[in-house]
């Protein structure tokens, strides 16, 4: 080093200079740091948007649903218009937009347009209201009886604000004229706005004001507990096989492999496989809730089958050693002490692997689930639908009030998968053992 | 009814042998469990197993297949008045035969008088092989319950093994329930192995694979299928791939930007809140997704696209104008882009493992060389990372792949072989929903179609899979 000829002027000048670059440099290297620290932040605030924009826009768009305009009518049951002997055959619909006309203060011209027009915004479910109450008791007829009910979805979309006044009177399902009377009752006090019960307590419908997610969520029930009832056992006596008796060779490595891809497989794969094996050649009844039980089963069982395995591996083996050192087998130390242990863990993701389940579409498309199912399901065998099913009827509908209807019918699902995401978490809080 | 007295007696006959089981192990040690090989409740239990499990897996069986049995049965001697009929007519005559016999409801089919009184005497055959079939059942369950009593009973002692016994019986329990994830994917393979080749019988695989022609609507009507040309499914493929990468051009630099914030800048309290939250997104269903995209963005980016081409119209980019104005709310565009946002969480929680897992060693000497965090990022973490990182895409493009509600909402129906994101596509689960919904012949050329497709995605899939867990795999292993 002494021998370098160098004098301390020019050390410093150098020493000068370098800093001087590094310095400038500097800067641009932390510009960078800051702009990549940046786009992290931008990313997340994207998928946070995104999550904010789909949950808002399905509860602004459904949040309407929960609100129904229903008309009270008192009708007079004329003996004349009404056919003892053929009450199944009567015009019923008409006698009610006759007691609304009267109401309204109306007169019909000779070809009952306007009755015409005014049974376009009721419910049909007030002519079947009538005729059950006939059928019941046939001295009605003569007397004048009260019906209540939902307006047709036309007129309730009008009320909530979807169908303008403003908007040309070609261009909209309502006409003028049913726009004035629908003010009239309204401003008259005839029509009431309320909770709707009816779409928590009615099942699917043609009528958007009649339909309701009833059916679905039973059938969603009843197939998810099916796929509990097959999966968590089965998934979970699998996990203890292969993590606590299973030799380590090379058929347990298949299986190993397997159902790592078993989770993976595209669900629609899994509605192939319902349709190929359960329905042609098991004979399984279609669009039964056992049917879809048994293709989600097989789904959520290797999500099963590695929340157990994880959960069974998290219990430190001198759990096990101290049971077989007192003298346990292998199948009791597993049973008595490492499987309780992992309980907590299993129970969560089975839970998850159901809510999972819950949402689960695309396979019961292909097993005939998207047929018209009104009413609730009442076997395991009998046609039956399911809640994202549900959703995808109604959104395929062409009436515009089925969509604040599909979006109802989301939040119903959600806060369902929620519900049980919830659990999941509560059961992980509460009972989950670090060791 | 008659199986659930039957699985009655059965649970009855099985805790009888329990009880008896029991009492005898305990009698021949003089009461005293301490001089017993096993607890006294494992003699009982064996016992039990044996008389009751042999008898009810031969109930399940004759409940799952015995009405195919007894239907076999039946068409074996058809009377020579059906060879009138045709093979449709037939089956619905045996049908109603068995309808009859146990006086459900008959089908709308009329029968000629002679025909009729076939029905009648078919109808009288099933009622025979019915009960031969039920009686036949029961009895063979009475003689395994008999002969499993028979064939442990008198063997117990206070020196019998039972409870190595009966764990043997709870090994084999739990083999079989880890064979059914085997028999799940044998399942999967065989029955869209079976179908597809029927549909390649008519169709080739080299027209199937590379084919620009898809319209099976003509093949279902045309009998002559295979010339008809209507199963060429490279614009499915097309569509498909066009798709992905829409969605993994959202997905992935989101994803990844967002797995690096959170692996490398966010603290503990911030990645408390982000991470949950992206989890609601994954936990989201597909369905409510495809919602999503049919009813909100769809119609955002047509208008959107419209008005855009609304400016143009009149200009130097007046054919372009044009083109924009008459955009649809269906296309590439709005299904990839609302499927990326579903991929979002799951490449950012597979990415954000995975740069966790590169050991925080690579990072120290980085910084200690005086590198910023984004530079270690960077030259340091990412390409440590790489191998992992890809895999976790490749995991998400095989989803891509294979989600369906998203799609089959927003894509759209028509087969088009293009790259244009505007433009409506179609893609392979989208067919398959549309030729597997609704009514129609199980055994036509469309509903085999599906399966051809459906043998497609899953062996692309499955492969894109493997590779990726095994590049995961091996990344894991070099860092542990």
């Amino acid at each position: 080093m002494t021998d370098l000829p160098i004098t301390t002027t020019t050390a410093s000048d150098r020493a000068r200079d370098i800093r001087a670059a590094v310095e400038s440099r500097l800067k641009t290297r932390h510009a960078s740091e800051r702009r990549f620290k940046l786009y992290g932040q931008l990313a997340i605030a994207i998928a946070l948007s995104f999550l904010v924009v789909l949950l808002g826009r399905i509860v602004t768009q459904g949040a309407s649903t929960f609100v129904v305009h229903s008309i009270s009518v008192q009708v007079p049951l004329d003996p004349a218009r009404i056919d003892k002997t053929a009450l199944e055959g009567v015009n019923y619909d008409i006698i009610v937009a006759d007691a609304v006309l009267a109401k309204l203060g109306e007169k019909d011209d000779d070809y009952g347009t306007k009755s015409e027009a005014i049974k376009d915004l009721m419910s049909p479910d007030f002519g079947f209201q009538l005729l059950d109450m006939i059928k019941a008791d046939a001295s009605l007829v003569g007397k004048t009886v009260t019906v209540s009910g939902p307006l047709r979805a036309n007129a309730d979309l009008y009320f909530k604000g979807e169908i303008k006044r403003s908007s040309p009177e070609e261009e909209r399902t309502l006409s003028n004229q049913q726009l004035d009377w629908l003010d009239a009752l309204k401003s008259s006090g005839a029509v009431t706005t309320g909770f709707n019960i009816g779409f928590f307590t009615k099942s699917d419908s043609t009528e958007p004001e009649q339909a309701g997610v009833l059916g679905a969520v039973v059938g969603s029930a009843m197939m998810l507990l099916v796929t509990a009832f097959l999966a968590v056992p089965i998934g979970v006596m699998a996990a203890v096989y292969l993590e606590e008796f299973a030799p380590k060779n090379s058929w347990t490595d298949v299986i190993e492999v397997n159902i790592n891809n078993l989770a993976a497989v595209p669900s629609i794969v899994y509605g192939l496989l319902g349709l190929g094996l359960f329905i042609n050649t098991l004979g399984v009844p279609r669009s039964s809730p056992l049917l879809g039980g048994l293709v989600l089963a097989l789904m959520a069982l290797p999500t099963v089958i590695i929340a157990t395995r994880s959960s069974l591996k998290a219990v430190p083996p001198s759990i096990r050693e101290a049971a077989l050192g007192v003298g346990a087998s292998r199948t009791q130390a597993v049973f008595h002490h490492v499987l309780p242990l992992a309980m907590p863990g299993v129970m969560t993701g089975s839970i998850l692997a159901l809510a999972h389940a819950l949402g689960e579409t695309a396979p019961l498309l292909m097993i005939g689930m998207v047929s018209f199912v009104p009413g609730v399901p009442h076997g395991f065998d009998q046609a039956a639908t399911v809640l994202p099913v549900q959703v995808f009827i109604w959104e395929n509908a062409s009436e515009r009030a089925f969509h604040e209807r599909t979006a109802a019918a989301i939040m119903v699902l959600l806060v369902f998968m929620i519900l049980m995401n919830a659990v999941a978490i509560i059961v992980r809080r509460r009972f989950e053992r670090r060791w | 009814m008659l199986t659930w007295i039957a699985i009655f007696i059965l649970a009855a006959l099985s805790a009888l042998a329990f009880l008896m089981g029991r009492r005898k192990a305990l009698g021949s040690a003089g009461g005293s469990p301490a001089k017993m090989h096993s607890l006294p409740g494992y003699y009982g239990t064996y016992v039990a197993l044996w008389v009751g499990v042999p008898a009810a897996l031969l109930l399940f069986v004759s409940v799952v297949f015995g009405g195919r049995f007894e239907y076999a049965l039946l068409t074996a001697n058809q009377p020579p008045i059906l060879h009138q009929l045709s093979i449709e007519q037939k089956e619905l005559f045996f049908q109603d035969a068995q309808a009859l016999a146990e006086g459900r409801q008959l089908s709308e089919a009329l029968y000629e008088p002679d025909v009729k009184v076939a029905l009648e005497a078919k109808a009288n055959e099933a009622r025979g092989y019915s009960n031969a079939f039920k009686q036949g059942t029961f009895a063979l369950m009475g003689v395994l319950v008999l002969a499993g009593f028979l064939g442990t009973f008198p063997r117990l002692n206070k020196d019998f093994r039972a409870r190595n016994r009966v764990e043997g019986w709870v090994d084999g329990l739990l083999m079989a329930c880890s064979i059914v994830a085997v028999v799940t994917t044998l399942g999967i393979i065989l029955s869209l192995v079976w179908e597809s080749l029927r549909f390649f019988s008519s169709v080739s695989p080299a027209e199937f694979l590379l084919g620009t022609h898809w319209s099976p609507q003509i093949g279902m009507r045309d009998d002559q299928v295979g010339s008809s040309g209507g199963f060429g499914a490279l614009p499915l493929f097309a569509g498909t791939f066009l798709v992905m990468m829409i969605a993994m051009c959202v997905a992935g630099p989101v994803g990844l930007f967002s797995a690096i914030y959170l692996a490398e800048y966010a603290g503990p309290k911030a990645r408390a809140v982000f991470k949950p939250l992206l989890e609601i997104l994954a936990g989201v269903p597909t369905v409510v997704y495809g919602f999503f995209a049919a009813l909100t963005v769809g119609p955002i980016f047509r208008q959107g696209f419209n008005s855009l081409g609304g400016l143009f119209l009149g200009g130097p980019l007046n054919e372009l104008g044009l083109y924009l104005g008459q955009v649809q709310n269906q296309m590439a565009l709005v299904a990839g882009v609302v499927m990326g946002i579903m991929l979002i969480p799951f490449v950012s929680s597979l990415s954000d493992d995975i740069i966790n897992s590169v050991p925080q060693a690579l990072r120290d000497g980085s910084y200690a060389m005086g590198a910023t965090k984004s530079e270690t990022v960077k030259k340091v973490v990412l390409p440590a990372a790489l191998p992992g990182i890809a895999g976790a895409f490749l995991l998400a493009i095989s989803r891509a792949i294979g989600e369906t509600m998203i799609v089959t909402m927003a894509a759209g129906l028509q087969a088009k072989l293009t790259i244009n994101p505007l433009e409506t596509v179609t893609t392979v689960t989208v067919q398959i929903v549309t030729l597997l919904t609704g009514d129609q012949e199980f055994d036509s050329s469309k509903t085999l179609a599906a399966f051809g497709l459906g043998l497609t995605l899953f062996a692309v899939t499955l492969i894109l899979n493997i590779v990726a867990l095994r590049i995961v795999q091996k990344y894991r292993e070099q860092y542990d």
